[in-house]
């Protein structure tokens, strides 16, 4: 068991666990809460991978961004604050076959599947390739652009729903 | 690349522990005498009053939401910024480009009056 | 004669060397080199994680130093109880106060995020200590993602906050806790946007490459990038002019009213603490961090080279926070979103265009100095720019006004 494998077990208990904590948690807020630690998790686990700046970024945005919107969120639904709800509903023993035969049919499909590994080390400058392809004309720059466009359309359309009140 | 996490890691353990046993010592140290007037609310001396849930105004989200483009175009401008030393001319006016739609976008929500407070 | 020259030797980089010497012992003493490294390793952070405490505890007695003195005060003194030469120990006396008062549970709280929020305040500020560099070779871990990593944890501290103001079942925390986040996510931008201006001209996200870079500090360079930086890092840290959540005069600690005892201290701890790493990384971005005279032939000066910025940089902190008046929430959020991320953007824009036709223009290379130049130029463009658009709106809105003044007395027929 070296350092790495122990380490990832634990950052992937912390991911799972906070993710069954979030799906049972009884009151909406603890849940947001729970999702954080699990993007927490999942940080670690992108250290682990050698991708040190999707950690970062992961931290970056959803911690910090996407976790407060989703909080905000929560708070804007009147009275969500303060109930209670219930932890099952009535359908769970169907909802509960559905998921063990999703599982059985993601793990059968992990377990075959050729993954291509390599021991070698992740490039040191992997950040600067990154950037490089990312302007690229053969690369990724109409991506690029178009993932702008996404995002003045995301604003657009957030202000447009919201200033409907 | 990972061994520089290391420290990291290590900090981390210690940064923890370290508010812990700060708090641990607190509680070693004071008195514990709870009383029912003492554990009311606190609302500026007087009785407290009213529903204990605020109106949540839409614009904290409004501004929650531009910030969440803003940062996810940070993120993205952040490997252009790192290899902009090797860029032809061509490739920063991408990035110009992509930063002048934003900036368009920030424009148009400001002029629709999303960015005023209440 | 000798030894004198060796010690100062040993002294010119001294706690790389005290660092090497322990390492010496423990190898002596048998350990095998991968503990060796862990325990050097977690000394090592035992070291970063205190240097801010001290460096917090000494801060607090000098910001109420300097502030009494500056408001015509005296400040922590020894005329009452005796508390130090010019009233040092007060920090102590405070912080003993601090451990000893009673935790008092207000009703219906949220226990686990209650108790969770004020560890997880310290835990995000020590950690973004991780990669602050001390020194030509004195850095915590030189990460590939240096600067991105600080950016990312005071990012993620964000929600904390709202923790702290849900979970204490106050309607004021709950409200002080929604306009803080809305201040620090605001101001999260124009913070990023500049630390992006100095990874472009620096071309590195690692923290000691940026500082190996500034043969002329940054702060000549890119003026107006280190202002905004400068601005939206006060916010960051609650420093008036933008202290409305915190307004110790006025209203009653926003977020943390719930909060009493070594909690609180906490917060306290958690704000002083994140404005020395803002100092500190103003120091190390602009200022050009441990670079200074002599430092390759004695790098402990670097060390002090830092310190003595990083001090700097507080002082005007502090020297800001006297004087200053508060900010009301609308007119800082209009600040941030209709001034400064616009201006960052430009900023941006406009060195990134500049900087590439530097390159383009002058294809044999262009001597440091040259470049700091233009670049400087270019800033004092912006600024004049700036300038020019603000004076034009505002005579606009003179003149708007005038007109609506004089149509309502009835001189000027205005059409609707």
């Amino acid at each position: 068991m070296t350092v790495q494998q122990v380490l990832f077990f634990l950052f992937g208990a912390i991911a799972l666990g906070a993710a069954i904590g979030m799906v049972t948690a009884r009151k909406v807020f603890h849940a947001a809460l729970w999702m954080l630690l699990a993007f927490f998790g999942v940080a670690g686990l992108y250290v682990l991978l050698e991708a040190p700046f999707f950690a970062a970024a992961q931290l970056f945005v959803y911690m910090g961004a996407i976790g407060v919107l989703i909080i905000y969120a929560i708070m804007l639904t009147r009275g969500m604050m303060r109930q209670r709800l219930p932890r099952v509903n009535d359908q769970w023993w169907f909802a509960g076959l559905l998921a063990a035969a999703l599982l059985v049919v993601l793990a059968w499909l992990v377990w075959q599947h050729p993954w291509a590994t390599t021991t070698a080390a992740a490039p040191a400058d992997s950040l600067n390739r990154l950037g490089l392809t990312l302007v690229d004309p053969e690369g990724f720059a109409l991506p690029f652009e178009v993932a702008s466009v996404l995002l003045v359309m995301a604003l657009i359309g957030a202000v447009t729903i919201v200033r409907e009140r | 690349m990972l061994e520089q996490f290391i420290f990291v890691g290590v900090l981390l353990v210690v940064a923890l522990f370290l508010p812990v046993v700060l708090i641990g010592l607190a509680w070693l140290l004071r008195p514990k005498r709870p009383n029912p007037r003492k554990s009311e609310i606190y609302e500026c001396g007087l009785q407290p009053h009213g529903e204990n849930w605020v109106q949540f105004k839409a614009q904290y989200y409004i501004f929650a939401l531009v910030f969440l483009i803003f940062d996810v175009e940070a993120v993205f401008l952040f490997p252009w910024a790192l290899v902009y030393n090797w860029l032809p001319l061509y490739a920063v006016l991408e990035g110009v480009l992509f930063i002048a739609l934003l900036a368009a976008a920030l424009v148009y929500a400001w002029q629709k009056g999303a960015l005023e407070w209440m | 004669m000798e030894s004198l020259s060796r010690f100062l030797a040993f002294l010119a980089d001294a706690i790389v060397n005290i660092g090497d010497w322990i390492r010496g012992l423990l190898l002596g003493a048998g350990l095998v080199d991968p503990w060796v490294s862990l325990i050097m390793k977690a000394i090592g952070a035992l070291v970063v994680a205190f240097f801010p405490l001290m460096v917090v505890v000494f801060l607090i007695w000098a910001y109420r130093k300097v502030a009494a003195r500056m408001q015509g005060r005296l400040g922590p003194n020894s005329s009452g109880t005796w508390a130090g030469p010019y009233g040092i120990l007060q920090t102590f006396a405070d912080a003993i106060k601090m451990l000893t008062k009673e935790d008092i549970r207000p009703q219906g709280i949220d226990l686990i995020p209650y108790n969770l929020a004020p560890i997880l305040v310290v835990f995000a500020s020590i950690a973004t200590w991780a990669v602050m560099p001390f020194g030509p070779r004195l850095i915590g871990s030189d990460l590939n993602i240096g600067i991105f990593y600080i950016l990312a944890f005071s990012s993620a501290a964000l929600v904390v906050f709202l923790m702290a103001g849900w979970s204490s079942n106050n309607k004021y925390a709950t409200v002080g806790a929604f306009r803080s986040v809305a201040q620090l996510i605001g101001y999260e931008i124009p913070q990023l946007l500049a630390v992006l201006t100095v990874v472009m001209v620096t071309g590195s996200l690692r923290m000691q490459e940026i500082v190996g870079q500034q043969e002329i500090p940054l702060l000549f360079q890119l003026p107006v990038t280190a202002f905004i930086f400068f601005l939206a890092s006060m916010a960051e840290v609650n420093a008036r002019p933008f202290e409305l959540l915190e307004a110790e005069s006025e209203l009653v600690c926003g977020y943390f009213i719930e909060y009493s005892g070594m909690k609180f201290g906490m917060f306290y701890l958690g704000e002083f603490m994140n404005s020395t790493a803002v100092a500190a990384l103003f120091a190390t971005l602009f200022l050009g961090g441990w670079r200074g005279p002599w430092v390759e032939q004695a790098p402990i000066l670097g060390t002090v080279w830092f310190l003595l910025k990083m001090g700097l940089m507080l002082l005007l902190w502090m020297f800001i926070q006297i004087t200053f008046p508060r900010l009301r929430i609308d007119q800082m959020l209009a600040f941030n979103w209709k001034f400064l991320v616009p201006l960052a953007l430009a900023n941006l824009c406009v060195i990134g265009l500049v900087n590439k036709g530097i390159t383009e223009w002058f294809p044999g290379g262009v001597s440091t100095w040259t470049r700091a130049g233009i670049l400087l130029m270019t800033n004092v463009g912006i600024f004049l720019a700036t300038w020019g658009i603000l004076a034009a709106l505002e005579r606009r809105e003179q003149r708007r006004r005038e007109t609506w003044r004089a149509a309502q007395v009835g001189e000027v027929e205005v059409s609707a």
